[in-house]
């Protein structure tokens, strides 16, 4: 089993890692740089509580290889949250309770940031159809949907 | 600060009634929240389980030479190795050994236990070890299990576990570990005589409850001592029987409880405890396991059931009798099983007036994984069945379904338990019901294949009523709350800060609530059962009243006036012409800028010994409305409408009631519509959540609606009662008998397109032939 050398920009700074080629991504983020923002749950790119943003684009940490993302940039919910949009999204969710035990709850944050900048955060069937590859188990979904539709729109300013 | 008339003239405060933000809120979107998988211990270890390969065996030999020599493994545990303890457990039954003993009794099984510096190598480890299996012959289902010449999945006499509280345990008959019965009037009697009888077979699936965190335990057993840091629901009956099997004082036994990523009963009670202290144990360093979702998918399920049922009433409409004989499908252990037969016995009648009551309910035992709480249990199993039922005799009388409830539910004051034993009926069912039906459109004109229905049920709920809390006021005037309920997302941190916030007329931000760590935090029996604000946050409303009172006397000796001139509001004591905030009280008291103040407080069976029978704490309400709709071409049904009722007595806080109704209903529609542990030959076959589907966002019906009852009638603080649980047992009973309205009476969960659309054909058959 070989190592690789990778040098990834998490959270807007650039890390340089050294993994084993099988390395995925969800461990190298919680046990080498202690990002446990991003959860373990399914392992099979379902429920979505790993997502993580690499190069913009959320994907599931759980099944994505460390020596993929070198060169790339990814952010996890540790760096989102420390952006001012960030403040928008909490809000919109603390407001309607849209969270209860938080498990899933910085995978959806970060889904709904990628399909906002993406322009594809317009109206409610966006958010149904954005958040296909979330799981809550919490929820119930609605206060989630009415959050989202708040964050609805253009990206803040 | 507005401030309205509270039950205490002392205290003048309206933080109780508000939708206050969560009070975990920022820390959860942030991803700053620890969960147990997110704790790192110095010197830690990754432990992986070895589970069985075979559903029913004796084990004729392990080897694990080859997997303790490799390198960085640090430990491999086996069961025989276990030999200076009784390394059995189980609250309810001790049927379980920490590892196999001597022999496997369902898939996943744990055998072997390994150490190792990190989580890769234990995997690699454990496919090092050799077992070698001698089969056994296999019960897989409840008709296995029960048959005349099953094999016996467990032998010799039941030991009863700490916290099984169904007094005496019944004998085991064969694989029945446990057996509820109850007997009023003769049904043999009733049905002789009655004009309309409905009669059936019904199956109830297994299924996941898939709390998104799994099971996930980090131990660090010292010397005489072990800190548990574990994604449990009731840390201190974990630490007890942790202190049980390892011979240890209770107090030498830690458990720390961060936030939960789920629990609905899955992480109630001990699960993953005993392997991991026991790993560490071995290792003599901390341990963490944590499941994958396989691994949590054979810890704990909800019993899968078969059920016969037979009502029957006059042509009026006036309901007569019931006959019900149950068997749970517990597994290979009984976890909570007897408390889930126990409790699916109380619902089996339903909330009707009868004259004459049968209801016999087997817990057995089976060579698959062991089945425990999921919320709602007992009452989610019984209510669409005995639902239909009364929606059947009510198309045979000619009765609108509301009409037949309106004439027989029981009404506030009247005994529930057929036989008048325990706590009385203390809701408005009618009132609840029909604001249900109406959320739904229950009048409106509808559609070919579009049906609607309503549900009524009572669940047993509050478990046993004893509960502690302490609030302490720092110099400062801020406020603490330990109080040992788990957050696991229901909201508890929150609503005990509203309640002790409205003791002290304080903010609520003002408050700080802990997670248990049972060395510091007062005694909990548990978080389950619907009873943290009706248990726990009685206890914290009484501490902080406890503290407010000290408060009160620190001003009147201060100002050498009498108590009952003073009272506190926003954040101060006032009275006899004075006032001071509470830090300034500190400081009188204390002479200094520090010290600290606390109050306590104390729940306690009120009278007798608050047993299950004597029980329960309250009836929880369970009642629900839907509109579906069937496509008969596919026979996929799409549930349109849910009303929820939230009897809840007081709403503390009301926007989370609402959310918890909502998260309830989700997993409703998915053990009514597509949820199901499938075996074969005691095998589960869909152990991953890609076979195995939960709720996605688009099965949200399009129309949700949560209605919360304030009757002020719950025995909790303002008159609350729990929440939470009701809503589930109630939707898949909604979402059947509304099926059952467009045309299509189900037997069997979940109502899959396969199921319905073959009833559908049988159906149209049936009326052609």
């Amino acid at each position: 089993m070989s190592d690789v050398a990778v040098t990834i920009a998490v959270n807007g700074r650039p890390r340089e890692l050294v993994v084993p080629a099988r390395e995925l991504l969800l461990d190298s983020l919680r046990d080498r740089l202690g990002l446990t923002g991003a959860k373990r749950s399914c392992e099979v790119q379902v429920c979505g509580t790993c997502t993580v943003l690499v190069d913009g684009e959320p994907v599931s940490a759980c099944t994505y290889l460390t020596c993929d993302a070198d060169g790339r940039d990814v952010l996890t919910i540790e760096g989102f949250a420390a952006t001012a949009e960030f403040a928008e999204f909490e809000r919109a969710f603390t407001d309607r309770a849209a969270l209860q035990c938080g498990f899933c709850t910085p995978g959806f944050l970060l889904t709904l940031k990628a399909l906002r900048d993406a322009g594809e955060l317009r109206d409610r069937n966006d958010v149904i159809a954005g958040l296909d590859g979330n799981i809550c188990r919490c929820t119930g979904y609605k206060s989630i949907v009415e959050a989202a539709e708040s964050l609805a729109g253009a990206p803040a300013p | 600060m507005s401030t309205k008339p509270a039950a205490d003239p002392s205290v003048s405060a309206d933080r109780v009634g508000r939708s206050e933000p969560r009070k975990d809120a920022g820390e959860k979107a942030s991803g700053r929240a620890q969960f147990a998988g997110d704790i790192n211990v110095p010197r830690m270890l990754h432990g992986k389980v070895l589970r069985s390969e075979l559903p029913h065996a004796k084990i004729a030999s392990i080897d694990t030479a080859a997997a303790a020599a490799m390198p960085g493994v640090v430990a491999v545990l086996t069961g025989p190795e276990l030999d200076d303890l009784d390394p059995y457990w189980g609250h309810a039954i001790k049927d379980r050994p920490i590892l196999a003993m001597d022999r496997v009794r369902f898939v996943g099984d744990p055998i072997a236990a390994v150490a190792a510096e990190d989580e890769a190598t234990a995997e690699a480890a454990l496919r090092e070890i050799v077992v070698d299996y001698e089969e056994l012959p296999v019960a897989g289902t409840i008709a296995e299990a029960i048959a005349e010449d099953a094999p016996l999945i467990h032998e010799g006499a039941l030991r009863p576990g700490l916290f099984h509280g169904l007094g005496k345990l019944p004998e085991r008959e064969g694989n029945v570990c446990y057996r509820y019965r109850l007997d009023a009037g003769s049904t043999e009697l009733a049905e002789a005589e009655a004009e309309l009888t409905v009669e059936g077979e019904y199956e109830f699936p297994a299924v996941y409850q898939y709390a998104m965190e799994t099971h996930t335990v980090v131990a660090d057993f010292g010397d005489g001592e072990v800190t548990l840091w574990a994604s449990c629901q009731h840390p201190f009956l974990v630490r007890a029987e942790i202190a049980d099997l390892f011979n240890l004082p209770i107090g030498r036994v830690r458990v720390i409880v961060p936030y939960l990523g789920g629990g609905f009963g899955s992480k109630s009670y001990t699960k993953m405890e005993p392997i991991t202290a026991a790993l560490s144990r071995k290792a003599s360093r901390p341990v963490r396991i944590q499941n994958r979702v396989d691994e949590s998918m054979v810890t704990t399920r909800r019993h899968g059931m078969r059920c016969r049922m037979t009502t029957t009433a006059d042509r009026d409409g006036r309901l007569r009798s019931r006959s019900v004989r149950l068997w749970l499908d517990t597994g290979a252990y009984a976890d909570n099983g007897p408390r889930v037969c126990a409790t699916a016995g109380d619902a089996a009648p339903g909330p009707y007036r009868w004259e004459a009551v049968h209801v016999d309910a087997s817990c057995v035992y089976s060579n698959t994984a062991p089945a425990g709480s999921y919320r709602a249990f007992g009452a989610v199993h019984l209510q669409w069945i005995g639902e239909l039922q009364i929606d059947e005799l009510a198309r045979q009388a000619g009765l609108d379904p509301l009409e037949i409830r309106r004439r027989n539910l029981l009404r506030p004051g009247q005994p529930v338990r057929p036989d008048g034993t325990g706590k009385p009926l203390d809701a408005d069912l009618v009132g609840d019901v029909e604001k249900a039906a109406a959320a739904v459109g229950w009048s409106e004109p509808k559609g070919e294949w579009t049906g609607r229905g309503v549900a009524v049920g009572l669940l047993a709920a509050g478990a046993h009523p004893v509960s502690s809390a302490n609030v302490r006021m720092e110099s400062d005037g801020t406020a603490e709350v330990n109080v040992g309920t788990t957050e696991m997302g229901q909201g508890a941190r929150t609503v005990m800060a509203q309640i002790a916030a409205q003791e002290l007329a304080i903010d609520t931000a003002d408050v700080t609530v802990q997670g248990a760590d049972t060395r510091f935090t007062p005694y909990d029996r548990s978080t389950g059962a619907s009873r943290s604000t009706t248990l726990a946050g009685l206890a914290v409303q009484r501490a902080a009243a406890d503290l407010r009172e000290r408060l009160l006397a620190t001003a009147a000796d201060a100002w050498g006036t009498d108590r009952s001139e003073l009272a506190v509001a926003d954040g101060m004591v006032h009275g006899a012409g004075r006032e001071a905030s509470y830090s300034q009280l500190m400081a009188e008291r204390f002479g200094f800028s520090g010290g600290e103040l606390v109050g306590q407080g104390e729940v306690r069976p009120e009278q007798g010994s608050g047993s299950y029978a004597e029980g329960p704490v309250f009836w929880e309400i369970c009642i629900a409305a839907a509109q579906v709709e069937v496509d008969p071409e596919t026979g996929s049904v799409s549930v349109d409408r849910m009303a929820t009722i939230a009897d809840v007595g007081k709403a503390i806080n009301p926007l989370l009631v609402e959310r918890q109704d909502e998260g309830a209903v989700l997993q409703g529609v998915g053990n009514a519509l597509f949820e199901e542990m499938v075996y074969a030959d005691g095998e589960l076959t869909n152990s991953n959540l890609l076979d195995y589907r939960v709720p996605r966002i688009d099965d949200m019906p399009e129309q949700m609606t949560g209605i919360i009852v304030e009757n002020a009638d719950g025995p909790g603080p303002y008159g609350a009662k729990g929440c939470g649980e009701g809503a589930q047992a109630a939707t898949p009973a909604a979402v059947a008998t509304a099926l059952a309205d467009a045309g299509v009476p189900m037997t069997q969960l979940p109502l899959t397109p396969e199921r319905v659309w073959r009833r559908i054909q049988q159906l149209k058959e049936a009326d052609t032939g």
